[in-house]
């Protein structure tokens, strides 16, 4: 039997460990969308939303919702204390403006120089949709993408160059999957850890450029206590 | 120029006139392109529009996809944030502007690419409409305008973009009584108002 590899919602919360306190963070599409029920009780951290809300709080519990107060998926949410509005112009001078700490997408490939696609499959039907994504991955200040190490049909993600079409070029610090973290640095990717019961060797194996790494990699740890 | 993204902040009262009096052959400039037959979605529909701008076109623009698919209306697919700042540079009279979004990608094709402060850059045209159709809460008889929660978003921008700005309001009050300190469109940009109740959140 295949080894298990992590759920989405493991994504999530390992990627929930790499927000610091304090940070202003913009979640995206997709798993990221998952990571605010993960973060860890003593840390805080300000979620941007692109349609012009700094300081998001949770989903509206059922018969409190208001319909002006939406997330980037037309999610009804609520406010912290201490968060503001603003029109998109000034949602986007914060993505562009690099004032965002922490930027943390999802992504279909990842290419070894830090390239990320994650706005089309090529061939798909329809007109896709760019979104606020090319402006977040140009400006943030660390950049994480979250996504499953393959997809569904088993092709690797991780890519010497993308083949899909591109969201911006060299923008990807660190890619969180089900199988590692890998960080994107100057000499190539370094794989940081691996998943509960996988070697480097099998995430080598599922990940097209050379990963780097020295001896043994330790394994991930989805929970601080 | 149409306001409004993720459900909030559409002029929809506005829209529907507009399905009504049946203008057809329009170029549109929107962030998402209609959910079924809400928000812009009615338009297309009828295939009032011929050509669009937009950030997010949305996998609920069932009429859109479609005609998009038929190669039956033309789409400008542009970054979210560039939209913003090309209809906001247009407002405060700036023709174009170097970017480093979308170098590199699809969205650099055919623009002119320089290199500025050691960073490759792509040169953004401004955007501007003959008309803005804005979703606001409130507005005074002079046309100073106060927005609610995230319906705020796209509408701002593009009440300072447009030859004529059109905005639907839920209520109008007299002048003088909106507090100056909260007032986010003067109404300098502001050419008409629509008192507008029957459809809120599409």
């Amino acid at each position: 039997m295949p080894k298990a590899r992590l759920r989405r919602e493991q994504i999530a919360e390992r990627a929930a460990l790499e927000l610091p306190d304090g940070a202003y963070v913009n979640l995206g599409w997709g798993i990221p969308n998952l990571i605010a029920a993960y973060v860890p009780q003593d840390v805080v951290v300000y979620f941007h939303s692109e349609n012009g809300i700094l300081g998001m709080g949770p989903r509206a519990k059922a018969g409190e919702e208001d319909y002006d107060l939406v997330d980037a998926m037309k999610v009804p949410v609520t406010l912290v204390p201490g968060a503001a509005y603003f029109s998109q112009v000034d949602a986007h001078v914060m993505t562009r403006g690099g004032h965002l700490d922490i930027c943390i997408l999802g992504g279909l490939q990842v290419s070894e120089k830090g390239d990320l696609a994650n706005w089309r499959v090529p061939g798909a039907k329809g007109a896709g949709g760019i979104g606020g994504a090319m402006d977040i991955s140009v400006g943030a200040e660390k950049l994480i993408v979250t996504m499953e190490h393959n997809a569904k049909d088993g092709q690797r993600k991780i890519v010497k160059a993308c083949s899909y079409p591109l969201t911006a070029i060299e923008c990807v610090n660190t890619i969180i999957t089900d199988l590692a973290v890998i960080d994107v640095t100057a000499n190539g990717l370094v794989l940081r850890e691996v998943a509960p019961g996988f070697t480097p060797e099998e995430v080598q194996a599922q990940t097209e450029p050379k990963l780097l790494y020295g001896g043994r990699v330790p394994e991930m740890v989805l929970r601080k206590n | 120029m149409f306001g409004g993204f993720g459900g909030a902040g559409f002029p929809n009262n506005l829209i529907q006139g507009l399905a009504r009096r049946g203008a057809r052959n329009l170029s549109v400039i929107s962030n998402n392109c209609g959910t079924g037959d809400g928000e812009l979605g009615i338009l297309f529909k009828n295939r009032q529009i011929r050509h669009v701008v937009a950030a997010f076109p949305g996998p609920g623009a069932t009429y859109f996809q479609q005609q998009f698919d038929a190669g039956e209306v033309e789409l400008e697919l542009v970054p979210q944030g560039i939209l913003c700042e090309r209809m906001r540079a247009f407002g405060a009279g700036i023709p174009a502007f170097y970017s480093p979004v979308g170098v590199g990608t699809d969205v650099a094709k055919g623009k002119e690419e320089r290199v500025i402060r050691g960073k490759r850059c792509i040169l953004e045209q401004a955007l501007g409409a003959d008309y803005a159709f804005i979703k606001a809460q409130r507005a005074d008889r002079m046309g100073n305008l106060v927005y609610r929660k995230a319906a705020r978003n796209f509408n701002p921008i593009m009440a300072t973009a447009a030859k004529i700005t059109i905005v639907e309001v839920d209520e109008v009050v007299e002048t003088g009584t909106l507090d100056p300190e909260t007032i986010v469109t003067p109404s300098i940009y502001v050419d008409r108002i629509v008192v507008a109740k029957g459809i809120h959140n599409a």
